[in-house]
């Protein structure tokens, strides 16, 4: 076991973790960050993506070890003072979820893509969420979220 | 930390509006109760012991080491819980001689498929338990296995020994002796004289519905009643299933469905998993949770479509249907599940589309494998049929020198012909592919689509540009209770709802259908709110618990709001109806004389009245009622439909074919689905997106693939290639209205339609780009491998073993007709040159 020091969600944590912990197994399991999940055991399908030091990480594919003396900020911790995050707000008003089960790691890209770029081509914001996989929605209107959120929203052609 | 809805404080009815969905905060906000975070005092972790071979016998299962393994509470093994551990069952045997595998959820002498579980390990954490997993050792006796479904029909090896044959049911339906429309072989004859006969076989490749969340199940046998936390569409069957197999008594068990993470009828299913982990927890008498990783998932949660379909056509000469014959063998997997037998079935209503056969005949023969099983994947039997009818009719199309769109509407029915008795025996109940169609044409500029495709072949552009049309229709609203008993289905169809009305003005609305991802908190709030007159916010939906919602029959095949959104309808009546009795005395007013309206009761001609939620509040004080009745306002209702809805739609694709590498890109998808009455436009265009991509996967991308030894080789979403959102584009959709005439709202199911209209729109552009080149099929999923190779051999049919089929559109001064050389690097350096 190793001891190490982490930032979650703005609350400071000190565990001891096996070294084969993976990070998503440490917040799920030890600090009870259930909005976080699994979704796949080969890195693909992006369902358990946080902030790490403010940028996205798959966490199945971060060692708990290496988020020692890091910041992690997950789903649970985007709303601050009891207000939505503009994607979150976005996300429902497009009608971007339906099971919600990618969600958390959907949200957590799409606001990494607009830290990136803050004026994505749709093509632009398909390609960043290419880690990311949904089975609902078809990705229609999560594209629309992140066009919404980053002020491009081209509306829909008809 | 609330969402914020501008749009609801809108005037006018609830049903039709695009609310914003009431289940989004907590799933946007992680506060979500998936299985899997489900975690309980005492509770222990499973993981299971796997069959890596298709087909082998059990020897021996040595389970020491794993037992001394840290953290090892036990490992169970089938041998240990074989009076107790129930079975996975069958609920529609479609014949009486169906041949029905014994399907245990942890195999004891024999395994038929990779993956079966063969032990179980019950340790301190998950880790443990899969540590211990690896020590558990097995000794197999390997058996010859077959994979293939045609090949099965050979019953050269058998997947099952025991049963003499791998054949499991033989099923035909035949419109001259159901006397609904003529004879099919006297047709096809005619047409062999004088008319045209178009013979095709098509593969409905395997897939995987790959819902995201991997299936969880939580077993807490601690209380009086054991309690099942799981990831299903079928909380109601599951806990029927487990008390009729077990013996447990079904007043012990209590079925919870929490969160789900999707299904797409990949939960609709009792698994050997869920099983294994109740006769794990009821031995070691603690709670326990099993949650399968992806690779499990994938080899282990039942597979979908996976059938040969040849087809014969027949039509007159002016390109006028006259017969249909579909010969299908469906490959069942190792085992028949819970309704992978019927799945099939339910394609024989759908082959025959939206046209106008006179005669028909469907012959259905499923087999047995040694692959996993096969069973209900979104659209379930109805996808594979409208993929090889749309499919064929471009064949027609084509032989004619037509437009597909023109030969779809020579043939179809029209919207004065509704209610419509088919060949196959179903009534349509309404319905205008007409208005759809012109529709769906304009908003996808078909013209001027034409006229570039033309342009391209003209300057003979190494991109083509093919055109697809889908029309389809579907059968929707599992289903009349009668139906399924005439097709020896094991239970009913009809679905429950109660209302309860609080004395805080709140409404409870608890359904038997059980959501996971649908929206239907939101949706039957919506309809409870204008049937009650009564705020959408004040309205709570409860379900997925066979404990609060105790009737249900759950949510697959396009049901829930056909069957369970017409329940909450009358049920609600019915609230009313109590209510008016109270409100007149609370009124002194005749009952008749009061009129319902916004959630008030009024006297006619005064301007007395009082609400539905004040009579609610006086009804639980009880204070003033009338003498000798009865408290309480609350009411209950099933809706058993009559017949089944019919939703159809025209689905427009194109899509860029590049000559010269096999590649194709989609340009334009237009879908105009009339699915009735709808009452969340924002929900079911959220569908039809989801469906076109599913649908759309199929087309190019998904397949499922074993080895010759029966090893998986899709068995990780590296393999398993799902769509991103850079494969895919964003769609363009409408609706024409058509209401149903099949329940009060008129609505008809959405679930599906795009999941079964997109895959042969996709398949049929990709074809019409490369008609020209003398190539009538290309083999789902048309990879750029495929297309590559198809334009390669170019000339010869790229279907494989399909017969007939003149191509008098060929044309001999095309490029890429070298022979038949797929790989060979200087054919296709030559075609790529031309």
């Amino acid at each position: 076991m190793t001891r190490i020091n982490v930032r979650v969600d703005g609350v400071t944590y000190t565990d001891e973790v096996e070294p084969r912990t993976l990070l998503v197994h440490y917040l799920r399991e030890q600090l009870g960050k259930t909005g976080t999940v699994v979704g796949c055991d080969t890195s693909n399908c992006g369902a358990c993506t946080v902030h790490l030091d403010g940028r996205s990480v798959k966490s199945c594919n971060v060692l708990a070890l290496q988020a020692d003396g890091h910041e992690v900020t997950t789903i649970e911790g985007l709303a601050t003072d009891g207000r939505l995050h503009p994607m979150q707000q976005a996300f429902h008003e497009c009608h971007a979820l339906q099971c919600g089960y990618c969600t958390p790691g959907m949200i957590m890209q799409a606001i990494d893509v607009l830290n990136e770029n803050p004026k994505p081509s749709e093509q632009e914001i398909r390609e960043g969420l290419e880690g990311n996989l949904c089975r609902c929605t078809g990705y229609h209107n999560i594209v629309k979220a992140v066009q919404q959120v980053a002020g491009t929203g081209e509306g829909e052609r008809a | 930390m609330t969402v914020t809805d501008e749009r609801s404080t809108a005037a006018g009815p609830e049903v039709g509006r695009s609310r914003l969905r009431k289940e989004d905060q907590r799933l946007i906000t992680g506060r979500t109760r998936w299985t899997d975070n489900i975690v309980l005092p005492g509770m222990l972790h499973a993981a299971m012991v796997r069959s890596p071979f298709a087909h082998a016998n059990i020897r021996s299962i040595e389970t020491e080491v794993a037992e001394q393994a840290p953290g090892v509470i036990t490992v169970v093994t089938g041998a240990d819980v074989k009076d107790t551990q129930g079975a996975v069952a069958t609920a529609w045997p479609i014949t009486t001689d169906q041949k029905t595998p014994d399907h245990l959820p942890i195999a004891i002498e024999r395994v038929a498929c990779a993956g079966e579980i063969v032990a179980v390990v019950v340790a301190r954490t998950a880790a443990e338990a899969r540590d211990a997993a690896e020590l558990v050792d097995v000794d197999y006796e390997e058996l010859p296995a077959i994979l293939d479904g045609r090949e099965a029909a050979e019953d050269a090896v058998l997947a099952h020994p025991s049963l003499g044959t791998n054949t499991s049911a033989v099923w035909r339906l035949d419109s001259a002796e159901s006397g609904t429309g003529g004879n099919v072989e006297e047709e096809i004859a005619k047409a062999r004289t004088d008319g045209i006969v178009i013979e095709r076989e098509y593969r409905q490749q395997r897939l995987i519905p790959s819902f995201m969340e991997p299936r969880s199940t939580v077993v807490d046998p601690t209380g009086e009643q054991v309690t099942v936390w799981t990831s299903t569409q079928v909380p109601h069957l599951l806990r029927f299933l487990i008390a009729a197999t077990t013996g447990m008594s079904e007043s012990k068990i209590r079925v919870i469905a929490p969160d789900v993470g999707g299904g797409f009828g990949g939960k609709l299913q009792t698994t050997a998993e869920e099983f294994a982990t109740l006769a794990a927890a009821r031995r070691v008498g603690k709670p326990v949770k099993y949650t399968e990783t992806r690779s499990e998932s994938l080899v282990s949660g039942h597979h979908g479509r996976d059938q040969y379909q040849r087809l014969t056509l027949a039509a007159s000469k002016d390109g006028t249907v006259t017969a249909l014959k579909v010969d299908l063998i469906a490959n069942l997997g190792a085992y028949v599940g819970l309704v992978g037998g019927g799945t099939p079935v339910l394609g024989a209503w759908m082959f025959n589309g939206i046209y106008k056969f006179k005669a028909y005949q469907f012959n259905l023969r499923t087999v047995l494998t040694n692959t996993t099983w096969v069973d209900a994947y979104r659209g379930a039997g109805r996808p594979e049929a409208t993929f090889a009818i749309e499919r064929i009719m471009d064949e027609l199309a084509a032989e004619l020198g037509a437009d597909p769109l023109e030969i779809r509407e020579r043939n179809w029915i029209t919207h004065e012909e509704f209610p419509f008795a088919s060949v196959a025996g179903m009534t349509y109940d309404s319905g205008n592919y007409e208005a759809a169609t012109a529709r769906a044409k304009e908003l996808f500029d078909y013209d001027g689509l034409r006229r570039e495709q033309q342009e391209r072949r003209d300057r003979k552009d190494p991109v083509q540009l093919g055109i697809g049309v889908s029309t389809f229709t579907e059968m929707c609203g599992l289903a009349p209770s009668r139906v399924l008993g005439s097709l020896n289905y094991g239970a009913g169809g009809w679905e429950h709802a109660s209302i309860r009305m609080l004395p805080t003005g709140k409404v409870e609305v608890i359904t038997g259908t059980s959501p996971h991802g649908q929206g239907h908190e939101t949706a039957w709030s919506q309809i409870a709110a204008d049937r009650l007159g009564v705020p959408f916010e004040d309205i709570e939906v409860l379900h997925g618990d066979t404990q609060i919602a105790p009737r249900g029959l759950d949510t697959y095949g396009s049901r829930s709001l056909v069957v369970g959104g017409e329940a909450v309808v009358r049920a609600a009546d019915k609230v009313v109806e109590k209510a008016k009795l109270v409100a007149a005395h609370l009124l002194e007013a005749n009952a008749e004389d009061l009129d319902f309206s916004g959630g008030r009761f009024t006297v006619k001609g005064t301007d007395q009245g009082i609400g539905i939620t004040e009579v609610a509040a006086a009804q639980f004080t009880s204070h003033n009622l009338a003498e000798g009745m009865e408290s309480g306002i609350d009411a209950d209702a099933t809706f058993d439909p009559v017949t089944f809805s019919f939703p159809h739609g025209t689905h427009l694709c194109a899509m860029e074919v590049d000559t010269e590498t096999g590649g194709t890109r989609m340009r334009r998808y237009v879908a105009v689905d009339d699915i009735g009455q709808v009452v969340n436009p924002l929900i079911v265009q959220g569908q039809v997106h989801g469906g076109l991509v599913q649908g759309i996967a199929q087309a190019l991308w998904e397949e499922a693939v074993f080895d010759e030894q029966g090893t998986l080789v899709t068995g990780s979403f590296v393999d398993y290639t799902l769509p991103t959102a850079a494969d895919t584009i964003s769609f363009l959709t409408d609706n024409t209205t058509s209401p149903s005439t099949t329940n009060t709202l008129g609505t008809k199911g959405v679930g599906e339609a795009g999941c079964i209209a997109s895959t042969p729109a996709v398949v049929n552009a990709i074809v019409d780009a490369l008609r020209p080149l003398g190539i009538d099929d290309v083999r789902m999923p048309c990879t750029p491998e495929r297309v590559w190779t198809a334009i390669q051999s170019a000339g010869a049919s790229a279907g494989g073993e399909v017969s007939g089929g003149a191509q008098p559109h060929f044309d001999e001064d095309a490029p890429n007709q070298d022979g038949p050389e797929p790989g060979a690097a200087e054919a296709g350096q030559k075609g790529a040159d031309q």
